[in-house]
């Protein structure tokens, strides 16, 4: 077991930067997701990690040893891949003990770890099969297989359930957590589904354009993101931009969305927006969930407005409703039974506590 | 249960779509193009099948040459008592089976290197391998002979007229194609195979003995074959090297040893084309669904 620390890590790809320098602290233990975009270098600094990259600059540490120059194969790492990666000529067995069949490990050591991996992932009925023999989440099962048994410091994960369908996803999402409650081993984890992030990570690390944009659990990204891109990012459907003003008004601030309602700002944040009052470029952000049906009682820092739904979109639980809003496309979760259709004018309520200012120039959450 | 199987069963009306018409029209004419072609390649070999089973008598007279009056196998039995045409046999045994492992010791690390191994100059490398092997052996065969010839007169090695220089020869002609059939195979192999064998700790080279050989087993059985009928049936070359009866592989030994002059033992060039045509043709037999899967690898796989 080991922590891993990257330090301003950067890779170029001839000049094209890949990722433009990464410090990350991942905890003895700790699961960490590598969340973002295609492109956002997530993959490229796992693969550093795994030594599978060049560094162009900066430091990978496993334990306490900088490995920038170590081979892969003396990082004492197991890695997952997208599309399995298994040796379609070996058994699962075979598979599972080519790295410790090249180590020379004795074979009853071998038998006895493989055995244990086995049947921490349900794999013991499969271990003389082949792997086109499998269905897709027992290939995934054997990959993880074949880094469990080499008990390795740090576990890597590229994209691993990209490749499953939805439902098997959700399925071995939950397995790969079980696991790794029971290993412990320290996991570094790429994907670039949210969900997947948000659902297993100890810490999630968003990352966009090749920087870290913001590190932390998965409920402080959730409710307190540091930027607009993590705030967009994070939840799905995503949080709402809409365009604003601040203005001083009697008894505090007030947000003005243009040809929409204007909205008070509860007090408790008032103290923090003061400074940005007649500010230029602000955004107004609200997840969906905190814009709903109106209700008997209204709690203090609600407030009502009338919208016209555009598009209803029942989801069974809930039904999406979009508006327009300040000339942006607003979302909104109501109750399937509020009666919401499209063209007629819905009463709705933003909840302001949990509200959000951004600077839309510097994509800052202020 | 059976309610659900009965209607699947009645579903599937048959009706004659455009679509189904469309199809068997199609399967017509590849019908029609595909006799064409089994009788213009088979002609040949079945006129040398009845040519064979003739003497000489009856090929000289004047009948139906499609027909055999009176079969024979003397033709076949004169030349398996023949001591020659035997030596000629080993002799191309000997040069394919030693050309075929000499081709794959070169070609498969080589391909492997320049499919998977990064390094400065790969794929011009590459590109040359390919180039080398448009070179006809018409235009080869006069240099690679002074070689010969000046490594004879520097070094004092008779290396002219002796079967064993054709392996050192062949390998020129089999060596740039079944890299290049190789590098392509090893290409289709998903690149994370590697990584997953580097991450488990394997060389580059047990990568290659304990992964890609086996996984890409097809293509280097398919470079087999090809290597195999190219050193048995190659003629320009064991022509111009080879010229005592004793060191003749089987081609050039043939017409050496049939045409005596300007009287040709047609029976029995028939008879010896035949037989020789044997070995590769069992070894095609044997091995042409993993030959047939080694030339259409890397079409679908990603």
């Amino acid at each position: 077991m080991a922590q891993v620390t990257l330090r301003n890590l950067v890779k170029h790809y001839d000049a094209t930067p890949a990722v433009r320098g990464i410090d990350l602290d991942i905890a003895d233990k700790e699961f960490v997701v590598l969340v973002g975009p295609s492109g956002c270098g997530k993959t490229t600094t796992l693969r550093m990690i795994a030594g599978l990259e060049d560094i162009t600059s900066g430091d990978v540490v496993i334990g306490d040893a900088v490995v920038n120059d170590v081979p892969p194969k003396d990082r004492d790492i197991a890695m997952v891949f997208q599309n399995y990666a298994l040796y379609p000529h070996m058994t699962v067995h075979e598979n599972m003990s080519f790295g410790l069949r090249l180590k020379k490990v004795p074979k009853d050591e071998i038998g006895r770890r493989v055995d244990n991996a086995a049947r921490i992932l349900g794999l013991a009925d499969l271990l003389e099969r082949k792997p086109k023999q499998l269905s897709g989440g027992q290939r995934q099962r054997v990959a993880m297989g074949r880094a469990i048994v080499r008990d390795p410091k740090v576990f890597l994960f590229d994209e691993p359930l990209s490749n499953l369908d939805a439902k098997l996803r959700v399925q071995m999402r939950t397995e790969i957590k079980k696991v790794h409650q029971k290993v412990r081993t320290t996991t570094v984890y790429v994907t670039h589904d949210q969900v997947e992030a948000m659902t297993l990570a100890d810490r999630v690390v968003v990352m966009n354009a090749g920087r870290i944009e913001q590190v932390g659990t998965p409920n402080d990204l959730y409710h307190f993101p540091a930027t607009k891109f993590v705030a967009g990012f994070i939840g799905s459907p995503a949080m709402n931009f809409v365009p604003c003003g601040l203005e001083q008004a009697a008894g505090g601030l007030r947000l003005s969305l243009g040809n929409g309602p204007a909205l008070p700002v509860p007090a408790d944040r008032a103290e923090r927006y003061r400074a940005h009052v007649g500010r230029a470029k602000l955004l107004f952000g609200l997840r969906p969930e905190d814009l709903f049906e109106q209700r008997p009682h209204l709690e203090p820092g609600q407030h009502a407005f009338e919208a016209v739904p555009e598009v209803v979109e029942p989801m069974g639980m809930e039904t999406l409703v979009l508006f327009t809003l300040n000339g942006v496309e607003t979302c909104a979760r109501v109750n399937p039974g509020c009666g919401a259709k499209p063209g007629a004018p819905l009463k709705l309520l933003a909840d302001l506590r949990h509200m959000h200012l951004i600077d839309d120039e510097s994509g800052q959450v202020l | 249960m059976s309610a659900v199987a009965d209607a699947a069963v009645a579903a599937p009306v048959p009706r004659a779509g455009s679509m189904k018409k469309d199809r068997r029209r199609a399967l017509y004419w590849s019908y029609f193009f595909l006799i064409l072609f089994v009788i213009f390649f088979l002609t040949p070999p079945v006129y040398m099948l009845i040519t064979s089973l003739k003497s000489s008598a009856e090929i000289g007279a004047v009948t139906n040459p499609w027909f055999v009056y009176k079969p024979t196998l003397e033709n076949y039995a004169a030349l398996l008592g023949s001591k020659q045409y035997l030596t000629f046999f080993a002799n191309s045994a000997i040069v394919s089976v030693v050309v075929v492992i000499v081709t794959m010791l070169i070609s498969v690390p080589a391909a492997f290197a320049l499919a998977r191994m990064k390094f400065w100059g790969s794929a011009t490398l590459g590109m040359g391998v390919f180039l080398t092997y448009l070179i006809p052996e018409t235009l080869l065969f006069i240099p690679l002979f002074k070689i010969f010839a000046w490594v004879q007169n520097l070094t004092g090695i008779e290396v002219m007229n002796h079967y064993w220089v054709l392996m050192f020869i062949y390998p020129t002609l089999t060596v740039p194609f079944c890299t290049w059939i190789m590098i392509g195979y090893f290409a289709s192999i998903p690149k994370e195979l590697d990584e997953a064998a580097l991450i488990d700790g394997a060389s580059y080279f047990q990568m290659l003995i304990r992964i890609f050989i086996p996984v890409a087993l097809p293509g280097i059985i398919a470079a087999t074959i090809f290597a195999f009928t190219v050193s048995w049936a190659d003629f320009l070359y064991p022509m111009a090297f080879t010229t005592s009866a004793d060191q003749l592989v089987l081609p050039a030994g043939i017409v050496t040893i049939l045409i005596r002059g300007d009287v040709y033992a047609w029976g029995q060039i028939m008879a010896a084309c035949l037989l020789g045509a044997l070995p590769p043709l069992l070894i095609y037999a044997f091995l042409m669904d993993y030959y047939v899967a080694g030339l259409t690898a890397g079409a679908t796989k990603g």
